[in-house]
């Protein structure tokens, strides 16, 4: 495994006290590696999950589709899904890496198999809750099948669909500080340097916090989109 | 988009299902005239709702044929038969994502009309079921039931649709409020004048509601299709005798009113309007122990009377 290697720390010698006393959390650290260490490492980490959850989300929703048209198809699709779900990432990793190499394509991979399941069972059973009387209403009125799906149970099921995206995006964030097993990108990457180093904590903290911040903002920014979109429900 | 009410016709039709003994509709046939309501009445599963649904091929046919002023339902594509058909449904089937006046606007959404005369249409059609404009902008889960049934009226009308299929459209909503909404629709039905056909299980229902009433037995076969009047006076046979239940005799004397009567010299007694059923007449004596009933005309002057036994006779 290749594990990314951060800059030196404890920067022994020429460090603030707290650093030298490997103190618990060390701002002046922060404010001297946001630069070069913490700011592109959070930009890559947004870049690893958003990429997941994109195609993630098409890839379920195709699947949603389909799974959605012909009830046949919706179990196996259910069975793959958990059963990605289910499998260890680092085992994920020694799977794919033979196949993908060391690469992005190797670690979205495995993020996208995670988002998968949340996602599909999510949009699956948001469009099965819609009503059997309100389908037969727009069918009544005159709805082709396409206008039933698109107006009707397409918007009723969004609710679903968007907390589903909210656990997804919430998890992918956190699961992605696994990447730098594979390669050197994300957050992860400081709080493996410090796990491998074993006394300097302040790039734990740091990171760890970060993801937590992000994972915080990402599932708050989905909540206002929800509600712009939805305002019915609050009705 | 279509226009006035049309003439609507059952001709033999049939629907089986595969695998199921017996048909669901057995050749019926009826004929219900433009601006008239027929209304379908019978015990449950009897195959009245299976019978509306062919109107609209919400169920397709299996044999016979239903034709709208002439033209099988069969022929005419399907999405255009239906905007073209009012559909009232007992749960009403609002979009709970759309406002109401947007529930209103469907069917002219689907034909593709301009927003402002949707908006125009929907306050139109607000006020002829009886509801405030502000509901407008409200979503179908801040109404009550009676509410969402006037607004599931209204989205049905908003098409102007010669045709109208109401499958128990007040059977969901209670005793009091489903008068006040049979009252108004019957007020409404003076005014559009749409053909309709109208299920119901409650026979108290299809005889206030139908010009004509159509009984259907189990396994959809036409027991008697006449006036509210020769179906209580004169039930085709024992079922739709048992059907219209012991008391037809009395439910009959509410289908005439005092005006049709010939009335006594005036006298004293409790007073009773001209428009006064005779059944609510003589409710009204037995109430008061009376034997003599004072008819007043709309201005309230007393012209006349009527006593017991010739409200009886």
């Amino acid at each position: 495994m290749n594990v990314a290697a951060g800059p030196v720390i404890p920067n022994f010698g020429s460090g603030s006290s707290c650093e030298v006393n490997n103190g618990w959390f060390c701002t002046d650290w922060v404010r001297q590696h946001w630069g070069d260490t913490l700011q592109p490492a959070l930009f890559q980490h947004i870049e690893l999950a958003a990429i997941a959850i994109g195609i993630g989300f098409a890839i379920a929703f195709l699947l949603a589709l389909v799974g959605f048209r012909f009830r046949l198809i919706d179990p196996p699709i259910g069975i793959v899904s958990d059963f990605l779900y289910t499998i260890p990432s680092l085992a994920l990793f020694q799977i794919l890496v033979p196949f993908t190499g060391i690469s992005l394509l190797t670690v979205e991979i495995a993020l996208v198999s995670y988002t998968l399941l949340i996602l599909y069972r999510n949009m699956i059973e948001g469009l099965r809750a819609v009503p059997a009387d309100v389908i037969d209403a727009a069918r009544g009125s005159g709805f082709t099948r396409f206008q039933t799906f698109t107006r009707v149970e397409l918007p009723l099921a969004l609710p679903a669909i968007l907390t589903g995206l909210r656990v997804a995006t919430v998890s992918t964030i956190s699961i992605a500080t696994i990447a730098p097993f594979v390669i050197a990108k994300g957050l992860g990457q400081p709080i493996y340097a410090a796990l491998s180093e074993d006394v300097f904590k302040t790039e734990i903290f740091m990171a760890g916090g970060m993801v937590i911040a992000l994972a915080l903002i990402a599932d708050g920014i989905i909540v206002v989109v929800q509600r712009s979109l939805t305002p019915w429900v609050r009705a | 988009m279509p226009g006035q009410a049309a003439e609507l016709v059952f001709d033999e039709a049939t629907k089986r299902y595969p695998g199921r003994e017996g048909a669901a509709v057995d050749h019926l046939s009826l004929t219900v005239a433009a601006g008239e309501i027929c209304v379908l009445v019978g015990p449950s599963g009897g195959g009245k709702t299976t019978a509306l649904r062919l109107v609209n091929r919400l169920i397709e046919l299996s044999d016979g044929d239903i034709r709208i002023d002439g033209k099988s339902v069969k022929e005419q594509n399907l999405v255009q038969l239906r905007r073209g058909i009012g559909y009232v449904i007992q749960q009403v089937g609002l979009f709970p994502h759309m406002t109401i006046e947007a529930n209103i606007g469907t069917v002219p959404r689907l034909y593709g009309r301009p927003r402002p005369w949707i908006k125009t249409r929907s306050a139109e059609l607000l006020d002829l079921v009886g509801l405030d404009p502000s509901y407008a902008k409200r979503y179908p889960a801040q109404l009550s039931g009676g509410e969402r049934q006037r607004v599931g009226l209204a989205r049905a009308l908003a098409g102007n649709p010669p045709i109208m299929l109401m499958d128990e459209p007040f059977g969901a909503i209670d005793p009091i409020v489903r008068t006040r909404l049979q009252d108004a629709f019957l007020q409404l039905q003076r005014e559009v004048r749409k053909t309709v056909v109208f299920v119901t299980h409650d026979i108290d229902e299809a005889i206030k509601i139908g010009d004509r009433i159509a009984i259907i037995r189990t396994g959809g076969k036409l027991a008697q299709y006449d006036t509210p009047r020769t179906v209580l006076e004169k039930p085709a046979d024992d079922f739709v005798a048992e059907f219209v239940g012991p008391d037809r005799a009395l439910k009959a004397l509410s289908l005439h009113t005092l005006a049709e009567l010939k009335l006594g010299p005036p006298a004293d007694g409790p007073r009773g309007a001209l428009t006064m059923t005779v059944r609510d007449a003589l409710a009204l004596l037995l109430q008061q122990h009376a034997t003599v009933l004072a008819v007043v005309d709309d201005k309230g002057t007393v012209i006349g009377s009527i006593t017991r036994e010739e409200l009886l006779a």
